[in-house]
């Protein structure tokens, strides 16, 4: 288990590496440079600056040394001090404007990734067992449907939905009574009944995919000769199925995590701008349309690595629930 | 005696029918045997229903909107003043004096609402007009070369709005700008797929084939790939892009953007395929007679494996039609005047207008359909890639 541990351990530092690269590398990727679209800006409001304010700029932020040297100067400070540069467009370390909204985007993948799971297995396991059955036909109608309806789309029409049926209108995660208020009850309350449209929303994009595999796997297992072994010893239909064929077929489904983590990161950005909720996503998108660069780079760096380390954190898990696969990899 | 006839009759036509299904069917297992690969996977491939009408109706779908010039009946930015959000015209087929007539649609009119202030869009059956097929049009250039004078359907008086899927914010026609839009996001899946394709198949077959150090590079490059969450390099990327391109540099530009992580699958895919085919003995044949590595890559071992190929292209697709309709929803996809499917959808991202503007939703219905039919596609390829284990 110690030497799994480590080795994965050992593949995930290039990994982080070459996510740090790629991210600054968006940085340095716009046409001209961010401090010409801040001076720019600052024009359009009528401030303008001379030739020795922007010097002093560009040798704040170390602009006029190479890119490599460039690279090292961001890394050392985000390593050393946790600093990833100053956002122009909030005017505030690019940090503290992370800081304040990866919590939330933080909960929201992880419970999505959670109710993915929780809406696919039983379904998965339901269309197996009733193969051809209606509730097998509409679990794969709907899988399908979900794998074709775009995010937002979804998110609008449940949004609409709520709105028309109930009156209450999901715009952010907090109704406007609640949001610059501190943690209370009712906060948490209101918390609740505003998160659990992006969370069904999210959830449901990857629950077709993994009813998929697991509907396939179930199907082959349940016809093998140990299944039949156990009926013919008289063990109940329900303890039996539960307990041998199911468990095995659930073994493909933690090899996907690897993937359905980065897709539930991508979806959680697109639904969170359409809902207008606090997270990072829109934090993003908005630096992004306005060149905001180091915003930008700061943001892909972080979910990326997150998301690798969430990975990896499920990866160790599961190989200390299921020996097979630290066996497998170390064979490998 | 007599009641007897028409019973053997019909038998007599029963039987000969079956006998005839029969020997059809003897005659097409015949033909089985000595068939060619791509001939087998076909008729694998046609047993598949639903896969052979999503087939059809992609097929369709793509034809409308190459020649969209042609089938829709307004440009996509052709602008009907006085029209903004109206809502789709009825077509009637019962005339006023209530028999059936020709398709024909009646004037819309609009009118301020002094109490809400909202203009209101209602029928005026006094003035009807006539749809007619092959309507004669100002002149314009099919492809941009092909002069006609001639669109599918459309009034007589063009400045008569005719709006099949009502019209947006600044009155144009959401149906014909449906059209168009396709040409876009349909065709950047093609474009998407082809650079994955290329990058795939040449890097996972030299992974596979050399193995060592290159392999292990690759290796880890793709595991980034994976790993990483698609959607924000997305958006960092084409945030990144000059605005003053235009919209060819654009549209290039995204589809390699969305390209960027395709490949990898299809990579996993060839290298795969190659580390299990390059020990076969026709692998082997092949380098003890000479062959180059390039000409056993290319000639023997990826024709092997084609068929797999194809399955996992046609299902990539879809995934790159979703990120373009995305892409260009958050406003960092294709830009305006150019038109997508996202940008469409664009204009619908409150709820107010789902509310007030339903029909700026049916775009949706296309992506959706695009995007099921390349999955029921995919699924039926995937059943009939392997045609020799029919018998399992």
């Amino acid at each position: 288990m110690r030497a799994f541990i480590v080795r994965r351990l050992i593949l995930i530092i290039p990994l982080l590496f070459l996510i740090s690269v790629i991210s600054f590398a968006t940085i340095l990727l716009p046409p001209g440079s961010y401090v010409e679209t801040y001076v720019q800006n600052l024009e359009r409001t009528g401030f303008i600056m001379d030739q020795g304010q922007i010097e002093a700029i560009y040798r704040q932020y170390g602009l006029d040394q190479p890119a490599a040297l460039q690279y090292v100067l961001w890394m050392s400070n985000f390593l050393l001090k946790g600093e990833m540069g100053r956002s122009f467009m909030y005017q505030r370390p690019v940090k503290d404007v992370i800081l304040e909204r990866l919590p939330m985007s933080a909960t929201i993948a992880i419970v999505s990734l959670a109710v993915t799971w929780l809406i696919a297995i039983p379904i998965g396991i339901y269309s197996a067992l009733r193969q051809y059955s209606v509730g097998d036909y509409v679990a794969t109608i709907i899988g399908f449907v979900g794998l074709a309806l775009p995010n937002f789309l979804l998110a609008l029409a449940l949004g609409y939905w709520v709105f028309s049926s109930t009156g209450r209108a999901i715009t952010g995660l907090f109704s406007i009574e609640y949001k610059g208020a501190p943690w209370s009850i009712g906060k948490f309350a209101d918390l609740l009944g505003n998160i659990w449209l992006p969370i069904v929303v999210i959830a449901s994009a990857g629950t077709a995919s993994l009813i998929r595999i697991l509907r396939a796997t179930l199907l082959d297992e349940k016809n093998k000769q140990y299944v039949t072994t156990a009926r013919a010893k008289g063990l109940p239909e329900r303890r039996l199925i539960m307990k041998y064929p199911v468990r095995v077929a659930i073994n493909p489904l933690i090899s996907t995590i690897g993937w359905t983590l980065p897709f539930i990161v991508s979806g959680e950005i697109i639904v969170s701008q359409t809902l207008g909720l606090e997270t990072l996503g829109p934090v993003l998108l908005a630096a992004a349309l306005g060149e905001d660069m180091f915003l930008v780079g700061s943001i892909v760096m972080i979910l990326s690595s997150l998301t690798v380390v969430g990975t990896l954190l499920s990866d160790i898990l599961l190989a200390w629930l299921d020996p097979r696969i630290r066996f497998e990899r170390i064979g490998a | 005696m007599n009641r007897k006839t028409p019973h053997s009759f019909f038998s007599g036509i029963t039987s000969s029918y079956l006998r005839w299904k029969e020997s059809r069917a003897k005659k097409i297992q015949e033909s089985l045997y000595y068939a060619s690969q791509r001939k087998l996977v076909w008729h694998a491939f046609k047993k598949h229903k639903l896969a052979c009408i999503s087939l059809v109706v992609l097929a369709i779908l793509y034809f409308v909107s190459i020649f969209a010039d042609f089938f829709a009946p307004f440009g996509p930015l052709e602008r009907f003043k006085d029209f903004n959000d109206a809502p789709p015209t009825g077509i009637h087929l019962i005339n006023t004096d209530g028999k059936l007539s020709r398709p024909c649609i009646y004037e819309t009119k609009r009118e301020l609402n002094t109490d809400t202030f909202k203009y209101e869009y209602s029928e005026d059956s006094s003035k009807s007009h006539t749809i007619r097929f092959f309507v004669k049009t100002e002149p314009y250039k099919l492809l941009g070369f092909i002069p006609m004078r001639h669109k599918l359907f459309g009034l007589e008086n063009r400045q008569v709005p005719l709006l099949l899927f009502g019209s947006d914010r600044l009155g144009r026609d959401v149906f014909s700008r449906i059209l168009y839009a396709g040409r876009i996001s349909l065709f950047i899946g093609f474009g998407g797929v082809t650079v994955a394709f290329i990058l795939g198949s040449i890097l996972g077959g030299i992974s596979g084939y050399y193995g060592g150090v290159v392999d292990e590079a690759i290796q880890r490059v793709i595991e980034v790939l994976i790993s990483v969450p698609d959607i924000p390099i997305w958006i960092a990327l084409s945030a990144a892009l000059p605005r003053d391109w235009g919209t060819i540099n654009i549209y290039l530009a995204i589809t390699l953007i969305l390209s960027i992580r395709g490949w990898t699958g299809l990579a996993r895919v060839v290298r795969g395929r190659i580390i299990s085919l390059r020990e076969e003995e026709f692998a082997l044949a092949a380098k003890a007679a000479g062959a180059s590595d390039r000409r056993i890559i290319f000639k023997h071992l990826l024709p092997a494996f084609s068929s797999y190929l194809i399955v996992h292209i046609t299902l990539a697709i879809p995934g790159i039609i979703l990120g373009e309709t995305a892409l260009s929803f958050l406003g960092l996809g294709i830009r305006p005047p150019a038109v997508s499917w996202g940008t469409l959808l664009q204009e619908a991202q409150d709820v107010n207008v789902l509310a007030n503007f339903p029909w700026m939703l049916l775009p949706a219905l296309f992506v959706v359909g695009a995007i099921l039919m390349f999955n029921f596609v995919g699924d039926g390829l995937r059943d009939a890639a392997d045609p020799y284990a029919s018998s399992r």
